[in-house]
């Protein structure tokens, strides 16, 4: 069992995890992810490593309460644990002085690419970070994000804060006022990521984006995370999960991602069915008491 | 080397003795079976058994031992069953094979022990599996686990890291507790078992019976690491410099399966062996949504390959309720490298066979998932490499069916994760470690045994690489507190 340090919810839906995990903090690189099982009829899920600290143990991942592992995972506590914890897997990012490095990110995406921009900027980079998000209340990891690089922007879909639009539309005025970008890492949503690779393809700026796909043993045995980049099959787990923007087909991605909809739906369903029986056993107990 | 014959409990007149019918295994019912993942196979009976062994001739340079990779001594059982001393031949068992109720389970008997039995010759081989099997459960209900077997040796000091907990890891473990070396076997995943328990079904290998062989392991002294990826979570470097191991073995297995690079292969609903087995076996998908794996309930199910996991994948779909579960194959039934036996079994619970067929081309629905393949019929033409008649495509023959789910079974090429981490270690081209006859890879003090050396062999074979790797690691620990 694997202890969780500290839970805390750091805006709606979206919780953040200090987890107890010496060898894979000691070990873990910018871009890897872990696998976890929240119970022991549970499912394998990749996260993303957001941060880790050597000397205290520990690792940090953000999770957005999206199907049923991921809403489980997040009703979890400081104090509780994980049924089962690996990693750190997938090939670290590959970092170097590109000059001016851009990092776009949507969602949670931007705990992910938190990393990825330090590494960045200690590489001698210029990095700005463009911060998508659909409204002011999701957006994650702002200020830690303002401490390692050169500038923030910020988009919103609603125009709750900073520019009305899409990340691809404050990439767009960047390039207005004349910078120009060398290298660009985008993370976050499969459209967002896609979007991003579209734009960049055509003004011909290298692209780099971290592929989040279905996978079960994370370690190259099964192959349920195979999508293609550049006319090839790849393992997201073991050649990934970063590849090349331009080279990735995105729409067989999505498609593979939306494989289990059903039955995730389902789980889903039977999940929160679960709880609101607890929730009523409880408030039960509560009327008895009282 | 001569072997002393061992003492006769056969009460059994020579003749009579040829009369005896070969006891058949009592199976659960095809049909019932085929809508549950409870175990096919349901054991010999003690009278079964009995019978069974004393149908052995207690030839006089018996070959039985030769056939078996490890070197059972199936003479010496089969005496000991004859005196209905179940647990003392398990015993004996357990001298050469660490794993009695995994192995009378899944060897290929067939083509082993059984196949150069004596008696086979003019009538059919002892069923030297099934008394395996049986002594093997017996004495799992009725004996004291592995503590009668073992009397704990002198401490080496050393200590040993196995990189694996399937069938090459475990064997090495055992021999090596034995020796009085500290033993940890490190798993990538949360269970123990590698393939055994990602890959073979429970219908085939029920999950208690391997966690029992484990449990016996841990009660023996070694220890189980799970969650723990040799190479990422930490490095073999690391492991002997920072953490003091002497030797370690990796048995790694197989690793990344290999897909036919066809049209289609993509779309949603068609899978890798590995990815549709370990989503029923390891994460119970066939228990969804109780457990939370989810995994395809097909109609119309077709399985790509010929070989025993082809017919674990086929079977498992067609217990998922499939209406239809087909092996494709591209040879014919002659050809196919799985063991008779699930042939047979896959047969009697409905699974269709279509051979001689291959497909090149799966076709989609407008949503990404699989609603047809194309295949050709093929024929048979002059002998290939590996001695069986090449297939080869008819003119014409093109044609589509309607699947809605797909699971390729052609093979496993090799996991690139330890040559990724670690370059020291020798790999040939098709990535699997070079290692000797006795496991020793490029590297000192590393050794590598299994399908991670061989490719994709069976678990009997990759307890027998293991154990010779013991032996070599005894050897070099040995060699290495002499100098």
């Amino acid at each position: 069992m694997y202890k969780i340090i500290k839970a805390e919810f750091i805006a709606p839906n979206v919780k953040s995890f200090i987890l107890e995990a010496p060898h894979i903090a000691k070990k873990r690189q910018a871009g890897q992810f872990i696998i976890l099982r929240v119970h022991d009829k549970g499912e394998r899920i990749p996260i993303t490593i957001a941060d880790s600290n050597t000397e205290e143990g520990w690792i940090n991942i953000i999770v957005q309460g999206l199907g049923k592992t991921s809403a489980h995972l997040n009703t979890l506590e400081t104090g509780d644990y994980l049924q089962d914890l690996v990693g750190p897997l997938g090939l670290p990012t590959h970092i170097e002085n590109w000059g001016t490095l851009v990092c776009m990110s949507g969602g949670v995406g931007t705990a992910e690419a938190l990393p990825i921009a330090a590494a960045g900027k200690a590489a001698g980079n210029r990095v700005i970070s463009i911060i998508g998000a659909r409204n002011k209340d999701l957006i994650i990891a702002e200020d830690q994000m303002a401490e390692v690089v050169d500038e923030v922007r910020i988009s919103t879909d609603d125009g709750s804060a900073g520019r009305h639009g899409l990340v691809t539309d404050v990439l767009q005025d960047l390039m207005d006022e004349g910078i120009k970008p060398d290298m660009i890492v985008a993370i976050g949503p499969l459209p967002m990521m896609a979007a991003v690779s579209n734009q960049t393809k055509e003004i011909g700026i290298p692209t780099m984006v971290s592929l989040n796909a279905i996978m079960v043993d994370g370690t190259g045995m099964c192959g349920a995370c195979r999508a293609t980049v550049g006319g090839k099959t790849v393992f997201v787990c073991v050649d990934g999960p970063e590849f090349d923007g331009h080279q990735v087909d995105f729409k067989e991605l999505g498609s593979r991602q939306r494989m289990y909809k059903k039955q995730e739906e389902e789980s889903h369903k039977c999940f929160l069915e679960r709880q609101m029986k607890k929730m009523k056993a409880e408030q039960m107990k509560v009327e008895v008491t009282s | 080397m001569k072997r002393e014959r061992p003492e006769s409990f056969n009460t059994v007149p020579m003749k009579e003795r040829m009369i005896i019918p070969r006891q058949d295994m009592p199976e659960q019912d095809a049909l019932l079976r085929s809508t549950n993942f409870l175990e096919v196979n349901l054991g010999l009976t003690h009278e079964q058994a009995v019978f069974e062994a004393q149908r052995c001739i207690e030839c006089k340079s018996p070959t039985c031992m030769d056939g078996c990779p490890v070197s059972i001594k199936i003479p010496d059982f089969i005496q000991l069953i004859c005196k209905e001393d179940f647990v003392g031949a398990a015993k004996k068992i357990k001298e050469d094979n660490s794993l009695p109720a995994i192995c009378g389970r899944v060897c290929p008997q067939e083509t082993q022990c059984e196949e150069v039995c004596v008696m086979g010759k003019r009538f059919e081989p002892v069923a030297i599996g099934r008394l395996e099997r049986f002594v093997a459960d017996y004495s799992m209900q009725h004996g004291n686990g592995s503590q009668e077997t073992f009397d704990k040796p002198a401490s080496s000091g050393q200590k040993v890291a196995i990189v694996g907990s399937g069938p090459a890891g475990l064997a090495v473990a055992s021999d090596l507790i034995k020796e009085g070396h500290e033993v940890t076997v490190f798993e990538a995943l949360h269970e123990f078992g590698g393939v055994l328990v990602y890959g073979i079904p429970e219908f085939r290998l029920p999950k208690s019976i391997l966690r029992k062989e484990v449990a016996s392991l841990e009660d023996m002294g070694v220890k189980f690491v799970k969650n723990f990826i040799v190479g990422r979570t930490m490095t073999i470097q690391e492991l002997m410099a920072d953490e003091g191991y002497d030797a370690v073995f990796l048995g790694l297995g197989a690793g990344l399966p290999r897909f036919m690079n066809i049209p289609g292969e993509n779309l949603n609903g068609v899978y890798s062996a590995n990815e549709f087995l370990t989503r029923s076996n390891l994460m119970r998908g066939y228990e969804f949504p109780e457990w939370d794996t989810p995994l395809y309930r097909a109609k119309h199910a077709i399985i790509v390959g010929g070989g025993n996991t082809a017919m674990d994948a086929v079977r498992t779909a067609k217990r998922l309720g499939a209406d239809e579960a087909s092996i494709v194959y591209r040879r014919s039934e002659e050809e196919m490298p799985a063991r008779n036996e699930e042939i047979h079994h896959a047969k009697e619970e409905g699974v269709k066979f279509m051979n001689l067929v291959n497909p090149i081309e799966f076709i989609s629905d407008d949503q990404g998932s699989v609603v047809a393949a194309k295949c050709l019929r093929m024929e048979l033409g002059e002998p290939d490499e590996s001695g069986r008649r090449r297939p080869v495509p008819m003119e014409g023959s093109e044609f589509v069916m309607d699947v809605d789910m797909v699971v390729i079974a052609v093979g496993n090429g090799s996991n690139p994760l330890i040559s990724q981490t670690t370059p020291e270690i020798e790999t040939n081209k098709w990535g699997n470690i070079v290692a000797d006859e006795d496991g020793r890879t490029s590297m000192d003090g590393v050794f590598a045994g299994g399908d991670i050396v061989s490719g994709g062999a069976t678990v009997i074979l990759a307890m027998g690489a293991g154990r010779k790797s013991a032996v070599a690691i005894n050897e070099y620990l040995k060699a290495k507190v002499g100098s």
